[in-house]
């Protein structure tokens, strides 16, 4: 028998090769009511080789609230706002800041943030920072921006997971939510699908088809370790944490067709948590852990249903349409993004689980995978532009949209991880 | 050209492969895939079936002989379907009895699914595919030990082209004997 080599690696072993793989993220559409903001240039930035604020304000732009200021000249920490001059400007809050060097190779940031027509500071966060940490520090200061203006968590500081296929290749990346630095998990000759982020976003579960099958691994990020989680005889798919990370739902076919059990991470303690003829699929828990959301055709067509997670009788969830698969439930556990079926399309959608009221938020033909941002307010999915898989995003309320694409390859399969504190 | 195989070759690839395949971590390096058009089984012993040897339609030489239902190995369905159609019942029957004679003779069975839709969905169709094959083989003589139904879902198209022709030819299950997988 001949052997393909496989390549495990922690990333830096890996990403060299792949320089110009990078996710480039375009924005397609923008909220309605966007905020006025200028995020100054801040004073003694240039002795940092990276621009600080240009990113800071690249994350504030994709996030479609925001409406991007010029701030006319850099603005200290310690100094009052130029609000005559700013209000002209139509600006409703700005920050300045300050970079100076802090010994041992590193930097303190310090910013302000002030509403301008109030004249009121809103903070004043510091940063300790080294050169290499220059972006993740302006994601911690975009967070801290739109946490102060929206009173939701931003998710700049968060990872992306994805597949990216090129010819005879699949490589399970991860990226920074703006597609930067991307590093490849693993890299094989076989299909990789369907990752999942542990709650703690350290580890990720996927199938992998290296074995000739679909088994599940559960993949150590730092380490680049991982083990086999679901091989048993059959398929094994459809990995799902629980919010506490113990366990993994997931998709077996041991005793006959597709039905979903519950794993421990480990591998070990078995148990099928649902029964049904056809097909049981694609199961996830909810945030609170209190249901499990997943696709059957128990009903003659592939639609949503959920059972307690403690076990039960399944509820049907979709009714609308013959088609209605791949469902997850929102962090705050109020709706539901799935795939419709809609007239041959095949669309991103989202219920209100309260009145199973149903919103069709894209215009596109191939739509897959959804995944919500862990704030709730957007949702990442695959796609296809002119026959190629590109992942795109939209908000809840399906005004903002971005399109992510690699050049000159298929991207697929993305999971969005979770808030990092 | 499709390559050949003698009886004692096969012989010692399921004295090789006589058992489950194994677990990935104890075998981390995928197989390269093969579909069953573009078997290769590399060996220092194959030998042409010569064209005028007694036709034997037990023998496992018979999975390469181009006269033989052997030589065929996939099932299509229809679209959303996993019922096997009647006129795959002969194909399924000559591989049941080739499976009943050779009792160490192991097969792979393979459901694939066309793309549209869900992926996971998909691998799920995939599987009630090979299911619907191996218990079609099982009726037909094979015993039990003998097949893993697995699903390779829409991940290994035959075909890419987001045609119906091509789709069709994606919605398959194909069987891959000891030594093919």
């Amino acid at each position: 028998m001949k052997f393909n080599a496989l390549l495990v690696a922690a990333g830096l072993a890996v990403a060299p090769l792949l320089a110009n793989a990078q996710l480039t993220v375009e924005i397609t559409g923008a909220g309605a009511n966007r905020l006025p903001v200028a995020i100054a240039e801040f004073t003694g930035e240039r002795i940092v080789a990276q621009a600080l604020t240009s990113v800071v304000r690249a994350d504030l732009e994709r996030s479609g609230l925001f409406r991007l200021v010029d701030a006319g000249a850099p603005l200290a920490d310690n100094v009052s706002p130029p609000f005559e001059d700013l209000k002209t400007r139509g600006v409703d809050a700005v920050a300045g800041g300050s970079v100076s060097t802090a010994g041992e190779g590193r930097y303190e940031t310090r910013i302000r943030l002030t509403d301008v027509p109030k004249q009121a500071a809103l903070g004043t966060p510091a940063y300790l920072h080294t050169g290499a940490q220059l972006r993740a520090t302006a994601h911690r200061i975009s967070d801290y921006v739109y946490e102060k203006l929206t009173g939701e968590p931003g998710v700049f500081s968060t990872r992306i997971a994805y597949v990216v296929k090129s010819t005879g290749r699949y490589e399970l990346k991860i990226a920074d939510a703006d597609g930067s630095n991307d590093q490849a998990a693993l890299a094989s000759r076989e299909p990789i699908i369907s990752p999942a982020w542990s709650p703690d976003g350290a580890k990720l579960a996927y199938v992998s088809f290296e074995a000739k099958k679909p088994v599940v691994y559960v993949h150590d990020l730092a380490s680049g370790r991982r083990h086999v989680a679901a091989n048993f005889k059959g398929s094994n798919s459809a990995p799902a944490w629980s919010p506490d990370g113990k366990r993994l739902a997931v998709v077996l076919t041991k005793d006959g067709s597709s039905q979903l059990y519950v794993v421990n991470v480990d591998g070990s303690g078995v148990t099928r948590i649902a029964s049904s003829a056809g097909i049981d699929t694609e199961p996830r828990w909810s945030a609170d852990g209190q249901y499990i959301y997943f696709t059957s055709d128990r009903g003659g067509s592939p639609q949503i249903y959920r059972i307690a997670a403690s076990g039960g009788n399944a509820e049907r969830i979709s009714f609308e349409g013959s088609y209605n698969v791949t469902p997850r439930p929102s962090p705050d556990g109020k709706s539901l993004a799935f795939i419709t079926r809609n007239g041959g399309r095949f669309q991103l959608a989202l219920m209100d689980l309260a009145t199973k009221q149903v919103q069709i938020l894209t215009d596109s033909t191939k739509d897959e995978s959804p995944s919500f941002a862990p704030n709730g307010r957007m949702i990442l999915y695959a796609t296809e532009i002119g026959g190629r898989g590109v992942l795109a995003a939209v908000s809840a309320d399906g005004r903002v949209k971005q399109k992510l694409s690699v050049q000159a390859a298929d991207v697929r399969e993305p999971a969005w991880g979770p808030l990092v504190r | 050209m499709r390559a050949l195989i003698s009886l004692s070759a096969l012989t010692l690839l399921l004295a090789a492969c006589g058992s489950q395949p194994p677990a990935p971590e104890q075998n981390p390096a995928g197989v390269e895939s093969r579909t069953p058009s573009g078997v290769k089984v590399e060996t220092p012993q194959v030998k042409e079936v010569k064209p005028d040897a007694a036709f034997d339609p037990n023998s496992i030489a018979a999975l390469k002989d181009p006269r033989s239902p052997l030589s065929k190995r996939s099932v299509y369905f229809d679209y959303d379907s996993y019922v096997v159609k009647d006129e795959f019942q002969g194909l399924l029957g000559a591989h049941g009895k080739l499976l009943a004679a050779n009792p160490k003779l192991k097969m792979l069975i393979q459901g694939n699914a066309d793309e549209r839709g869900s992926r996971e969905y998909n691998l799920a169709l995939g599987q009630k595919r090979a299911d619907a094959v191996r218990k079609a083989l099982t009726l037909l003589g094979a015993r039990e030990d003998q097949l893993e139904a697995v699903s390779l879902g829409e991940e290994k198209p035959a075909c890419s082209d987001s045609t119906e022709d091509c789709w069709a030819r994606n919605r398959r299950g194909d069987m891959l004997y000891s030594g093919e997988f």
